[in-house]
């Protein structure tokens, strides 16, 4: 059992290595790879830290967008209007999107049923309209990026997007090593029994709601941390960009896509659908704008009908045939 | 202090309806513990009293000599109170063993610990070969035995057995039944509903008789099996009459035949 677990970790540090020597073996520098594989590892570690509550604790939430927008828009204003360094907005964005998660599953954490995934929902469009008319953080318009001097302390290149790489990976280590480990733990353990049985749960002994609540707030931490990223990658941030249902459906779609509450699911997902969306997008174009959503929406609709569980049923299904197969 | 778990006067009303009207009854230290009483006697509301999941209208709860009444389920678990269900509830989609790691967590942190309890009430429960199941796929039999084996990891000074054995082919019961044999050996205190009266007699101290809400009887096995309180509500008064009738009959008989 150990040696197994020591062999995983090994995997891992592996897989992240070689993930790291990408732009060395000059993979990575400026072209549209580059920015495939830098949203392939932001959208799998946004993905990640929807899982943990969506996922592991089965608590679907339709309101990630908020916890990422805040984390977007911390970090823009840090940079935009205090003029320092995106550092302290992105931290201050990571806890102020934990409180926001604590005060929406405070309440609706106590009901059973679908209040939580409604409250989320709600909350979507009320984060939306709010930064619409705040016009501290630009209302409508967003915030723009000025030009900055490149390096890790404005967290900004314009030359090209090596850096932006090492810090979707950077990122995409941190979300996904701490997810693998919760899994192993008491949290983790704790989470799916929270989804399998509430009530079952709790007669042993398990305090549902306060390890709701911290799975949420872990989320939503990371969750904003993924938004500061994409800020300081595209330069800019605006409400319909960040705080929409759309950006939320991402968080929840990637997820499904790859395998719902298993730990490789939200990389699965990411890694078919975002090239995918990317070159639709990019080749598909001129058949006019959204065909990449249509191919979204269809794929989903398969993987639905034929897999639930995602890429991780499918092999898991391949991996039972095998053995199976070998026992005769 | 003998008495582990103490009723007092516990009354729980669902508006206007009564489940349990003032019952009072206390479960020795290390026994086995009879509930029993015709369907919608209130034995399960009053199971669920004590679990935690409701709060009595009137009346406590005394464990280990604290009340427990109107607390939550994890807090009664964490005072050493461990409860089944009466329609099983498996962690469908997690393996046996993983199932009974979460009772184990109870009182460890550390996922190695667990799965070494787990492994113990595993064994204990008969469960060792489907150790890697998903709990979903198990059978009746096997899913009401996980029940046990999980409430048991929880390490649980008092466990509530509810209607542990109905519904089992005669196998599954004695095996069962065994496995309730051991628990009470190990020292565990166990308090049982059931409505089937054959399932238990044998193997309870002691027996308390629910019917429309109120305890109509209490004491060992043998003096509940001939008490006619118990016979008219399990059976309707008027088999009850009729039993008393043929055993005035077979004495008068025996009157008769004297000279």
């Amino acid at each position: 059992m150990k040696t197994n677990v020591k062999t995983g970790t090994l995997a891992w540090i592996g897989f992240l290595a070689l993930l790291a020597l990408l732009p060395v073996a000059g993979i990575v520098s400026k072209g549209f790879l580059s920015h495939v594989l830098i949203m392939i590892l932001l959208n799998a570690s946004m993905a990640q830290a929807w899982n943990l509550i969506g996922g592991y604790a089965g608590q679907v939430s339709f309101g990630h967008s908020v916890f990422f927008g805040i984390g977007a828009y911390g970090a823009a204003y840090a940079v935009t209007v205090m003029k320092t360094t995106p550092w302290p907005g992105v931290l201050a964005g990571a806890l102020l999107a934990a409180v926001v998660a604590v005060l929406i599953g405070f309440p609706t954490f106590k009901l059973k049923g679908h209040y939580f995934a409604i409250a989320t929902f709600a909350i979507v469009e009320v984060f939306n309209r709010l930064f619409m008319i705040w016009e501290d953080v630009g209302g409508a318009v967003g915030l723009d990026y000025p030009i900055l001097k490149d390096g890790w302390k404005n967290f900004s290149w314009s030359r090209d997007k090596t850096g932006y790489f090492y810090g979707a990976l950077l990122l995409f280590a941190l979300i996904f090593s701490l997810v693998r480990r919760l899994e192993q733990n008491r949290f983790g353990y704790y989470l799916k029994a929270i989804r399998e049985g509430q009530e079952t749960a709790e007669s042993l002994g398990v305090n549902s709601r306060r390890f709701k609540l911290a799975a949420m707030a872990l989320s939503a931490a990371l969750a904003a941390l993924c938004g500061s990223l994409f800020a300081q990658y595209n330069y800019r941030v605006d409400p319909s960009m960040v705080l929409s249902l759309d950006m939320s459906m991402r968080f929840v779609l990637v997820t499904i896509l790859g395998g719902i509450g298993t730990l490789w699911g939200p990389l699965l997902g990411a890694a078919i659908l975002i090239p995918l969306q990317e070159y639709t997008r990019a080749y598909l174009a001129k058949l006019g704008p959204g065909v990449d959503l249509v191919i979204f929406g269809l794929i989903i609709i398969l993987m639905m009908e034929f897999q639930p569980r995602g890429i991780m049923g499918i092999i898991e299904q391949i991996m039972k045939k095998r053995r199976r197969g070998g026992a005769r | 202090m003998s008495e582990i778990l103490e009723i007092r006067n516990v009354t729980m009303k669902f508006g206007a309806l009564l489940a349990d009207r003032n019952v009072s009854f206390a479960v020795p230290k290390g026994s086995i513990c009879g509930l029993i009483g015709p369907n919608g006697a209130g034995k399960t509301t009053l199971f669920n009293c004590i679990a935690g999941y409701y709060k009595p209208s009137e009346g406590e709860i005394i464990f280990l000599g604290k009340r427990i009444d109107g607390q939550p389920p994890f807090v009664i678990a964490k005072q050493g109170i461990a409860r089944t269900f009466q329609v099983v509830r498996p962690l469908k989609e997690m393996s046996v063993l993983d199932n009974i790691m979460i009772g184990a967590f109870l009182h460890t942190r550390s996922a190695s610990e667990a799965r070494k309890i787990a492994e113990k009430c595993l064994s204990l429960c008969y469960l060792d070969e489907f150790r890697n199941m998903q709990a979903g796929e198990l059978t009746i039999g096997n899913k009401k035995r996980l029940e046990v084996a999980r409430a048991l990891a929880t390490n649980p000074r008092l466990l509530l057995l509810d209607e542990a054995v109905s519904g089992l082919t005669s196998t599954e019961v004695q095996d069962m039944v065994k496995v309730i044999r051991r628990l009470k050996e190990e020292g565990i205190t166990i308090l049982m509903v059931e409505h089937i009266m054959e399932a238990i007699m044998p193997i309870s101290d002691k027996m308390v008789v629910l019917s429309h809400g109120e305890k109509i009887a209490e004491g060992p096995p043998s003096v509940i099996a001939n008490d006619p309180a118990v016979i008219t509500a399990y059976l309707g008064e008027k088999f009850a009459r009729k039993i008393q009738k043929n055993n005035t009959a077979s004495a008068e008989v025996d009157h008769g035949g004297r000279p």
